[in-house]
């Protein structure tokens, strides 16, 4: 039997990859440019049982999307730059009590209302800093139409696996453009549920590390009864001021990512081997790129890309090992050097490195990579 | 065929985003072609500059927007000087010419017609402007079948308007034809 295939936008592919998780639960407030994906599913979810809950602004759809996780489904909000910033107060809330679910954000121009309509990848730090305090953060990066599907779908077997909030971020590109999707058939795609609670009820705590850096979860209404809080907390979730505690579980909330991050992080590696001229690029800029290796390759310089397909936690070992390798970086990014940054952190001086950086609204055209690949000494 | 470029370009609310979904579906689902469709518009719901890109080609699409136009469809004058500084020497315009009355120079192929009026008096509604567009930018560039572009309509429509999308479809497909040889 021969697949289903359609021809759809990155947001709608969205939406059927969070279908495909088994997500029963969307709270979201829509805004320009991620729109479609409730659209979608605010048809779809009735039809199987689940719920769809338009709230009164995107802070409400956060609190909305956390109780739904703690009810035991799959929950996933989608937003766009301003919501982003109002939901970053419960996305705290979301990594301090440890809470599963998927952030999907579209990325406008920004600050503020900034350009509804025009593409940008200036949501990468937001994603990881915009909460505040210590904590670990997930993110990836669609780059096409099948991509943003299976991309949701991994989405939620990290926040479910890491118990945790997870970021997808599309650029406005992404979301907008429409390509033929082949849809996986069920089982084809992993999809992993979070640990239940193996004890009685009145035995389980939360926070319970004897079960490991991740401990398991109940479902409200299923018969375990715990408390949750934002205030650092106990293993029974009652909040807490001792030290030890403190320290313990902020360390643990950070380490429970960290240590895995060989399994979290996922990369491209395109045309490296003999690469003189590394381009890392990420979201609708690498196929600019990788438009722009070809051309470039065809006139004979030796150069590659590295494309980013997990931005939190940041390819450091990857980026490390080729700083070695390579001349120079080439970093196009619709901002003003956020992913830049990353990378002199991560190459230390040890090869050169030229951005390429676009906030007018347009995307990095492969010409302008490729004018950018020559520069290099 | 190697990589073809063509944007659909004039007002906010005129069915151009459409109109090249359904040229990227005719040339992906029904073709058999790599294709990608993209568009850019302003904030506003109504009128504003608006533009659709479709990129076909026998390989994967990587960049999904238009390097070097292939074909443009420009329905307005806005639409039209804003948006042809990239159209190939040997690539073609396409107008309305009762709305496009100032052409940009160049090499290309340019071939006018009354696309909107079109629309209006001879199919019957001003809505299906979009699609007579379509049909004469299939005819002009060859880039699917005219039965692949058709089928493409046809799935894409409402079944009490489909014979009006077929006669739209049809109109601008003739009309091109004939404006293109004379």
């Amino acid at each position: 039997m021969s697949k289903k295939v359609g021809f759809l936008q990155g947001n709608e592919a969205a939406a059927h990859g969070a279908l495909y998780a088994g997500c029963k639960f969307f709270a979201g407030y829509p805004i320009t440019p991620s729109t479609e994906v409730s659209e979608v599913l605010s048809i779809e979810l009735p039809k199987i049982g689940g719920k769809f809950i338009q709230m009164e602004d995107e802070i409400g759809a956060m609190a909305a999307l956390l109780g739904g996780a703690l009810a035991g489904q799959k929950a996933l909000t989608s937003t766009s730059g301003p919501g982003l910033s109002l939901k970053q107060e419960l996305i705290g809330y979301g990594c301090i009590a440890e809470i599963p679910c998927v952030v999907y954000n579209v990325m406008r121009g920004g600050p503020s209302t900034g350009m509804p309509t025009g593409p940008s990848q200036s949501d990468v730090m937001c994603a990881k800093w915009g909460t505040h305090g210590d904590h670990a953060t997930i993110a990836l990066m669609p780059a096409s139409v099948q991509e943003t599907f299976e991309m949701i779908v991994r989405a939620f077997n990290l926040a479910e696996k890491y118990r945790m909030p997870v970021h997808v971020l599309p650029d406005e590109i992404v979301a907008h453009m429409r390509e033929r999707i082949v849809f996986p058939e069920p089982g084809e795609l992993e999809v992993i549920d979070r640990t239940t609670p193996s004890v009685p009820p009145a035995e389980y705590k939360p926070y319970d590390t004897k079960f490991g850096d991740v401990p398991p979860l109940a479902a409200f209404g299923s018969g375990y009864k715990f408390h949750v809080t934002g205030l650092n907390k106990l293993p029974d979730g009652f909040p807490t001021t001792k030290a030890e505690y403190v320290q313990a579980e902020e360390e643990r909330q950070v380490r429970k990512v960290m240590a895995n991050v060989d399994e979290i992080v996922e990369f491209e590696e395109f045309m490296l081997d003999d690469a003189e001229v590394c381009v890392v690029a990420y979201g609708s800029t690498s196929r600019s790129a990788r438009y722009a290796v070809n051309a470039a390759r065809e006139q004979g310089i030796k150069v590659g890309m590295f494309r980013i397909k997990t931005f939190w936690p940041f390819p450091d070992k990857q980026i490390k090992a080729l700083a070695q390798k390579v001349k120079g970086f080439i970093v196009p990014e619709m901002n003003l050097g956020m992913c830049s940054l990353e990378i002199e952190r991560c190459a230390q001086g040890k090869a050169q490195i030229l951005g390429i950086n676009r906030v007018d609204g347009e995307p990095i055209n492969p010409e302008q990579i490729i004018e950018k690949i020559k520069e290099v000494k | 065929m190697a990589r073809y470029e063509l944007r659909f370009s004039g007002a906010g609310g005129q069915g151009l985003i459409t109109a090249g979904i359904i040229l990227a579906e005719a040339a992906s689902i029904h073709e058999g072609k790599q294709a990608v469709q993209s568009q850019s518009y302003g904030p506003e719901a109504r009128g504003g500059a608006s533009k659709s890109e479709v990129i076909i080609d026998d390989v994967p699409v990587d960049y999904p927007k238009v390097t070097k136009c292939d074909a443009l469809l420009a329905l307005t004058q806005e639409a039209c000087d804003k948006y042809s500084d990239d159209l190939k020497d040997d690539g073609i315009l396409l107008y309305d010419n009762d709305l496009v009355t100032k052409l940009p120079a160049g090499n290309f192929k340019k071939v006018g017609f009354n696309i909107i009026n079109t629309a209006k008096n001879e199919v019957g509604r001003e809505i299906v402007a979009n699609i007579v567009a379509l049909g004469a930018m299939i005819a002009l560039t060859g880039v699917v079948s005219r039965e692949n572009g058709e089928k493409a309509v046809l799935s894409r429509v409402p079944e009490a308007f489909l014979e009006l999308n077929k006669k739209a479809y049809a109109a601008g497909f003739e009309k091109a034809k004939a404006a293109a040889a004379a």
